[in-house]
């Protein structure tokens, strides 16, 4: 089983197209994990039908009982995190700021603060009209827990991989570089960055190469909308050739993937005869990245 | 008055607008422009000012002196992120796991865990004109955004109480770096894009705003792409729309080589004016 982690540094480069487009090409070898769990779009494309859907429960946060409470104030005072004020009403605590390290929990001399087991999300095992499946999520809102969450996406996608004899799983992964991206990268065979040619998405390919160089993980890379600027494109392919990255396509700005996302489509049921053919050439070329 | 500039979805046009915005407020007003998309800020790629200073920001790890512990096995239990394990008679701190909470130092009863400064990224101040300009950068392989966002904006907090304007470019989702982000701002820009992926993204922007209980209203950038749902739903849900971007492949050149927009594309001034006076209305 191959693991290959669809990132891109910059958000709004064409990851989705592009998992949409080789998930279309593959869809009798594989299972999807859509990881941008803050974000997640990929199910506006697959009309997935949950056939089993998971409360998440990761982490704590904490609760003053008004009753209990002496006004100490020594959790206010000890909370890293500025995220016990005092009002009229005595002290309480600001769930979005909480982060559930139960310092003032171990403190409270009358032990008048309780920990709440946090749903932070749910976990959605899916059939799609491509056949193939998919794992996808929903992050609560300013849940920090998106690592987490990530992980257990990742996890069902490999039992489910497993179980359904599928040969990869193609991870769409969140932009940036912190710790939903990390989390993708964990364990997974190969990764394929989609850029595109501006000075900040080369910018970010560069801080996310140092990532993944981290991680020690074979990279490819695809250049979206490569013929707006062709010296920027230049550019980052000699980057990636000095860097040991393959350069697996150039794709020029076209209108069909715009029309076939507003039509809730890849790009390749969109325009198959144009699309097939470069999408097939992509995906065996990822095949035999290693 | 302090104004984030947020969206549910990556590369919908939140630097775009938070350098052209900024720089436009910075001709006759004092403005801080901050980057604080930590993990991948691009802010200093369109702003050349003169650099002020350069800061090393640090986080608080425990550190175990081995000397001094007596292996009573309660910091381990007490670490709610397993950022501190129990090996034998060797105690293990996983600094990438560390939320610096503090609480396995201060409860320590040997005091065997004093906390240390680790690096966590840099703060860079620069100046130009009427804008001062402070681009946070979280180091590579750190999880955690947010206590960089937090001291970036204490920062500002400290030196620039009283600009005019505060602009905060804020990093895309909805999760904790964002709402760090966010949550001091007076108001909120949310920019999204006129697609599905655009729309749905927005819709979770604006849930979270609505959670935080934050003044906000929407920009529309790439305006001639997709469909127009966008407002549709903007007008279903009372929001207001404070403007619209055109989307032309001349801007998209201009924008990949690093330019200032509102000075070359009437459209985008245009636009400008129009969040301006819809910002000075609403607050």
């Amino acid at each position: 089983m191959k693991e290959i982690v669809c990132i891109s540094g910059k958000g709004g480069t064409g990851k989705s197209s592009v998992v949409a487009a080789l998930s279309w090409i593959a869809k009798d070898n594989l299972v999807v994990a859509d990881c941008d769990v803050d974000a997640a779009d990929l199910h506006l494309i697959f009309s997935p039908l949950p056939r089993k859907s998971e409360d998440f429960f990761s982490g704590v946060k904490a609760v003053i009982d008004p009753a209990m409470c002496a006004a100490c104030g020594l959790c206010a005072d000890k909370c890293r995190f500025d995220a016990i004020t005092k009002s009229d009403a005595g002290y309480r605590v600001l769930p979005l700021d909480c982060e559930g390290c139960a310092y003032c929990y171990h403190l409270c001399p009358v032990e008048a603060i309780r920990l709440e087991e946090q749903n932070v999300g749910q976990c959605f095992l899916s059939d799609t009209r491509y056949g193939c499946s998919l794992v996808h999520a929903r992050l609560d809102i300013g849940a920090d827990n998106s690592g987490k969450l990530v992980a257990k996406v990742k996890h069902e996608a490999q039992a489910l991989a497993k179980t359904e004899a599928k040969d990869f799983i193609l991870v769409d992964g969140s932009p940036g570089i912190g710790c939903p991206v990390i989390s993708s990268l964990s364990g997974a065979d190969a990764v394929l960055m989609v850029t595109e040619p501006s000075l900040s998405a080369h910018s970010d390919l560069a801080r996310l190469w140092e990532l993944i160089q981290k991680f020690r993980i074979p990279a490819a890379c695809i250049i979206n909308k490569a013929d707006i600027n062709p010296r920027i494109t230049a550019g980052i392919k000699t980057w990636l050739m000095h860097e040991g990255i393959r350069h697996l396509a150039d794709l020029d700005y076209d209108q069909d993937f715009q029309k076939a996302i507003t039509a809730g489509k890849n790009v390749v049921e969109e325009n198959n005869a144009k699309w097939q053919p470069v999408f097939a050439e992509i995906w065996n070329a990822i095949k035999e990245i290693r | 008055m302090r104004i984030a500039i947020a969206s549910g979805k990556g590369g919908t046009g939140k630097t775009t607008l938070a350098v052209n915005l900024a720089l436009k407020l910075a001709e006759s007003s004092t403005t801080l422009l901050m980057d604080l998309d930590v993990e991948e800020p691009n802010g200093g790629i369109f702003i050349e000012g003169q650099c002020i200073v350069t800061i090393d920001a640090r986080r608080m790890v425990p550190f175990w002196q081995q000397n001094a512990c007596n292996l009573c096995g309660k910091c381990p239990s007490l670490c709610r992120y397993n950022a501190i394990i129990k090996l034998g008679d060797y105690i293990m701190v996983m600094p990438e796991l560390c939320h610096s909470c503090h609480a396995c130092s201060e409860l320590c009863p040997v005091n065997a865990l004093p906390m240390q400064a680790l690096p966590l990224g840099t703060l860079k101040h620069q100046s130009l004109g009427k804008l001062d300009f402070v681009e946070s950068r979280l180091n590579i392989g750190l999880e955690q955004a947010s206590p960089l966002i937090s001291q970036a904006l204490s920062y500002a907090d400290k030196h620039f109480a009283g600009h005019d304007y505060q602009i905060l470019d804020s990093p895309p989702g909805t999760s904790c770096a964002m709402i760090s982000a966010t949550k001091t701002a007076d108001y909120a820009i949310l920019i999204t894009e006129p697609t599905p992926f655009g729309l749905y993204d927005l819709s979770l922007a604006v849930e979270t705003m609505r959670h935080l209980g934050k003044p906000f209203g929407v920009v529309v950038n790439r305006w001639g792409i997709g469909n127009s749902e966008v407002l549709d739903y903007l007008k279903r849900e009372s929001i207001p729309l404070l403007a619209k971007i055109p989307h032309a492949r001349e801007i998209a050149i201009a924008y990949s080589q690093g330019e200032i927009l509102y000075q070359a594309f009437p459209a985008v001034d245009e636009a400008l004016n129009q969040i301006i006076k819809h910002i000075e209305a609403a607050l």
